[in-house]
């Protein structure tokens, strides 16, 4: 079109750059080409669907098998054998217990890796060998880190125990924590630890004091996704805490865990085991997704 | 061709750019009234009434967030990307109202380019870059294409120095040859008005030079709006100035007459650099 | 306070303060150096305790289809198959549906969806992967035998190689109904990793190229997927490392057998879940727990090289 209005003028090149534009085949192309973008555009709707689709599937299976199970003596009673009417309490708790201890020896050594690459390895090749391993470590299958943890504390130290559950979670809390951690910390602006240093305080007083409180929703974000994460874990307890059904509490001695006990009982031909499993699956997704969306809430909160 | 024939039969809805009157040269290749402009709640343009005249090139100054890059961005409606961005008022393209949002979107953007503050090299070959937006709208053959990208590389005066490395990487060039890459694949669509955003903001003096001769010679053949931050580059490059400040059109002049004998105060001050 | 008390007194608080960023310091580096340990103790452990089958069997361990615990004849060639083809076929599936997603996420939604949409498919990551067993092996499955498969195998019989690929019985369980489970699994990852590469495109260049009229599928086409397309390989290496070491989901669903099917609907097994069905029946000191561990060492080096490259590929544009 533009060339019909430069017509006559001392423009030789644009003259030659061929007959002026078609409207018809423009509006071709253009009804081509928009009817392309409208059928990618609803080939995502479908595939976003599908994605919301199989959650709702999962949530909606979990709620309708589980509710039905879930009944005080799930809370109350211990596993027992089939038909004499059990609970998980011993399994709930020993998830708790390996939860809580697994988080508590993960995220002091995450943090203070997190701390590492964040303050004191910028750019070193240490520093960025640690974070290479670190995020490898987060996507590791976990399966492996129970095998690990089997054969340098099961095997050798006589037997299944809940402190090695403990610590195979912990392994798994650590490289979730350092990511966490780091980014967070880099997010800090750099005025701040200025403000902090040009006051005279060392440097490690400027990072317990200001900035780990500057950071402070985002790490406890990470320590949350762990917690998450860990709570659901069955394939690393499988070769380290074992599974108990009956009630202990003794770290030395193997622990029931809600993954593990849920894993026996829906493989089970029991029809009350199995009940129980979703049940106690219900418990544990609801838990995991709550603790999630918890730690949404808390990010958001700082921005 | 076979959808072309039956698309006529079939009624058109709303304004349809493709069937425009031939108009005179020397009227207002777009005449904005009443133009107001709202990010949200907040109006960012108050009732501007400008008109940008055929084959000159308009320039448009004032202080940072005055409102020159938003009028910019209503011409070829970028701000449809954003939401919460809206326009009212009009802004007249023989006949057709670019703001109307019946406007077919991709059919004004091939009639109306725009080049950015930055260079933006699509990541393709410097070929292909040129060819990305003609095969839009065009069905060329291999030499028809051929030659549109040398036309428009020799028009943004980049052909001698890419025409041997024309299938290298764009990103492969120098900034002030990106934005001149920039230049050709708009002038490549051959649309009818080209929009400049602070286009030498981010080049060195070598490059600026070239690019405002450029300009001053596709106004032979574009109706071209620009916005510059730079009061000398609006005296070298624009026929006729507009100042804004604070969301509104202060006033507008010819080049000559507004850096030397401006009618307002607030144009005054500015143009003498009390503030900015 | 006389002068000289004074700076008797900031000297020795300075000694301390230099002490204490000394320890901090040192604690970092510790810890630091701790993860390098950690990983290179789980590669020797997995090595050390599968050492005895890599002695008795030597490199036909990977290439043996047996595993026969009664002749005590273990080989990893089955479950290497099973993990490797039950990835691919995940990341088949999931790949494009995670496109669409992120394409959904970035450029199609209005702004108030992606939120809660973005946030949904993030929490399909969150669930426990023995929930997706448990989901798996009561709903899926039943669909697949009673439904799905009795109609494909329906639909390809007498056709060549489809015959074959899609053989009856119609089980439910087997290669492909885990691959399904998978591609769920890591479909949450790869479109999360893709959304966020999407996003680190400059919008500049998104608005160039609709400022020469192009649609939002073509510029994502021929800008978005261009100019981020090492890190989409990045993230479906990503989500392929994971679908490699997934257990608790596989195990439900996967038949539990130790030989080749030729069949997609066939029974097979995975190096993890191998592993988590066979470890109860294997006492310590066996040679089938060294084979074990030796799978475990295997699957270990392959997740470490996919995950390896997969970080290599994603570092530029996130940063990390």
């Amino acid at each position: 079109m533009s060339t019909t209005a430069s017509a006559g003028l001392p423009s030789p090149n644009l003259r030659s750059s061929g007959p002026k534009r078609d409207p018809a085949v423009a509006l071709a192309l253009g009804r081509s080409r928009k009817r392309r973008d409208i059928i990618a555009r609803w080939l995502c709707v479908g595939a976003t669907t599908i994605g919301i689709a199989l959650l709702a599937s999962i949530l909606a299976t979990l709620l309708v098998r589980g509710l039905g199970g879930i009944s005080l003596d799930v809370f109350t009673k211990v596993t027992l054998p089939p038909g004499s009417d059990g609970g998980l309490l011993n399994a709930i708790v020993g998830s708790l217990i390996q939860t809580a201890i697994g988080t508590a020896i993960g995220t002091p050594i995450g943090l203070m890796v997190g701390t590492y690459l964040s303050e004191y390895a910028r750019g070193s090749h240490l520093g960025n060998a640690v974070r290479f391993v670190s995020d490898v470590l987060l996507s590791a299958p976990s399966i492996l880190i129970g095998l690990f943890v089997y054969t340098v504390l099961v095997a050798p130290f006589g037997g299944f125990s809940g402190i090695a559950g403990c610590i195979a979670l912990a392994v798994i809390v650590i490289p979730i924590v350092v990511r966490t951690t780091e980014d967070m910390l880099q997010l800090i602006p750099v005025a701040l630890r200025e403000a902090a240093v040009a006051l005279g305080a060392p440097k490690w007083r400027s990072i317990v004091f200001v900035c780990y409180p500057a950071a402070r929703e985002g790490i406890l974000t990470g320590v949350l996704l762990a917690v998450a994460r860990v709570a659901g874990e069955t394939a690393p307890l499988l070769f380290t805490s074992l599974g108990n059904l009956n009630w202990s509490l003794s770290l030395a001695q193997p622990m029931a865990s809600l993954p593990v006990t849920i894993y026996q009982y829906a493989g089970s031909a029991f029809d009350d085991w199995v009940r129980l499993a979703w049940a106690g699956a219900l418990l544990i997704t609801l838990g995991v997704l709550a603790i999630n969306i918890i730690a949404r809430v808390v990010l958001r909160q700082r921005s | 061709m076979n959808e072309a024939t039956t698309s006529q039969a079939e009624p058109i809805t709303g304004p349809t750019l493709e069937t425009r009157p031939e108009i005179a040269a020397t009227q207002a290749k777009i005449a904005i009234r009443n133009l107001d402009f709202f990010y949200g709640d907040n109006r960012a343009l108050k009732s501007i009434n400008l008109d940008f005249p055929e084959r000159q090139v308009t320039g448009m100054i004032g202080p940072s967030g005055c409102g020159k890059s938003t009028l910019l961005r209503c011409l070829n409606r970028m701000y449809d990307l954003y939401p919460g961005q809206r326009a009212t008022g009009e802004a007249m393209m023989e006949g057709i109202n670019i703001v109307d949002p019946k406007v077919d979107l991709n059919a004004l953007r091939s009639r109306i380019g725009m080049v950015f503050q930055k260079p933006t090299p699509f990541p393709m070959s410097i070929y292909d870059n040129i060819a990305f937006g003609v095969k839009l709208h065009e069905k060329l053959t291999k030499a028809q294409m051929d030659e549109r990208v040398e036309w428009s590389l020799s028009r943004a005066a980049l052909w001698d120095e890419v025409k041997d490395r024309l299938a290298s990487p764009a990103s492969g060039l120098s900034g002030g040859q990106q934005q001149r890459l920039c230049i050709a694949r708009s002038i490549a669509v051959r649309p009818e008005v080209i929009l400049f955003d602070e286009p030498t903001s981010a080049l060195d003096p070598i490059s600026t030079l070239k690019v405002e001769e450029l300009i001053d010679e596709l106004k032979q053949d574009f109706t071209i709006a620009i916005v510059t931050h730079n009061m000398q580059q609006a005296a070298r490059c624009a026929d006729r100035v507009a100042f804004f400040y604070l969301g509104e059109m202060v006033e507008v002049g010819t080049a000559a007459q507004m850096f030397t004998a401006p009618r307002e105060l607030r144009t005054q001050q500015y143009i003498t650099g009390r503030f900015s | 306070m006389s002068q000289t008390a004074l700076s008797a007194h900031q000297l020795t608080s300075r000694k301390s303060r230099l002490s204490g960023d000394a320890i901090f310091a040192g604690a970092a580096l510790v810890s630091g150096v701790f993860v390098l340990l950690l990983l290179g103790a789980i590669i020797l452990s997995l090595f050390i305790g599968g050492w005895p089958a890599f002695h008795a069997f030597g490199l036909s361990f990977v290439t043996n289809v047996d595993w026969d615990p009664v002749q005590d004849v273990f080989g990893a060639a089955v479950s290497i198959y099973g993990t490797v083809l039950t990835s691919i076929i995940a990341l088949v599936i999931a790949v494009p549906l995670a496109f669409g997603v992120a394409f959904y996420l970035t450029e199609v939604a209005p702004t108030w969806l992606r939120r809660p949409v973005g946030t949904a498919i993030e929490l399909l990551a969150a669930v426990p992967s023995i929930i997706y067993g448990m989901w798996g092996f009561y709903v899926i499955v039943p669909l697949m035998s009673q439904t799905i498969q009795p109609a494909v195998i329906e639909t390809f019989e007498g056709i060549p190689v489809l015959e074959t690929l899609f053989a009856g019985p119609p089980f439910g369980t087997g290669l492909f109904t885990a691959s399904l489970i998978l591609a769920v699994m890591v479909l949450p990852f790869i479109a999360a990793t893709m959304r966020d590469v999407f996003l680190t495109v400059p919008p500049v260049f998104k608005e160039s190229a609709y400022g020469v009229g192009a649609t939002t599928w073509e510029v994502m086409r021929s800008i978005v997927i261009p100019y981020t397309r090492i890190s989409v390989v990045g993230g479906i290496m990503l989500g392929l490392g994971r679908a490699l070491g997934e257990t608790m989901a596989v195990t439900f669903v996967i038949g539990n057998t130790n030989r080749i099917a030729t069949s997609l609907f066939g029974p097979g097994n995975t190096i993890a879940s191998i592993v988590a069905l066979e470890f109860p029946e294997s006492p310590a000191g066996s040679l089938k727990l060294a084979s074990l561990l030796a799978l475990g060492f295997i699957l270990f080096v392959i997740s470490f090289i996919v995950l390896a490259i997969s970080r290599v590929l994603l570092k530029p544009r996130t940063g990390g």
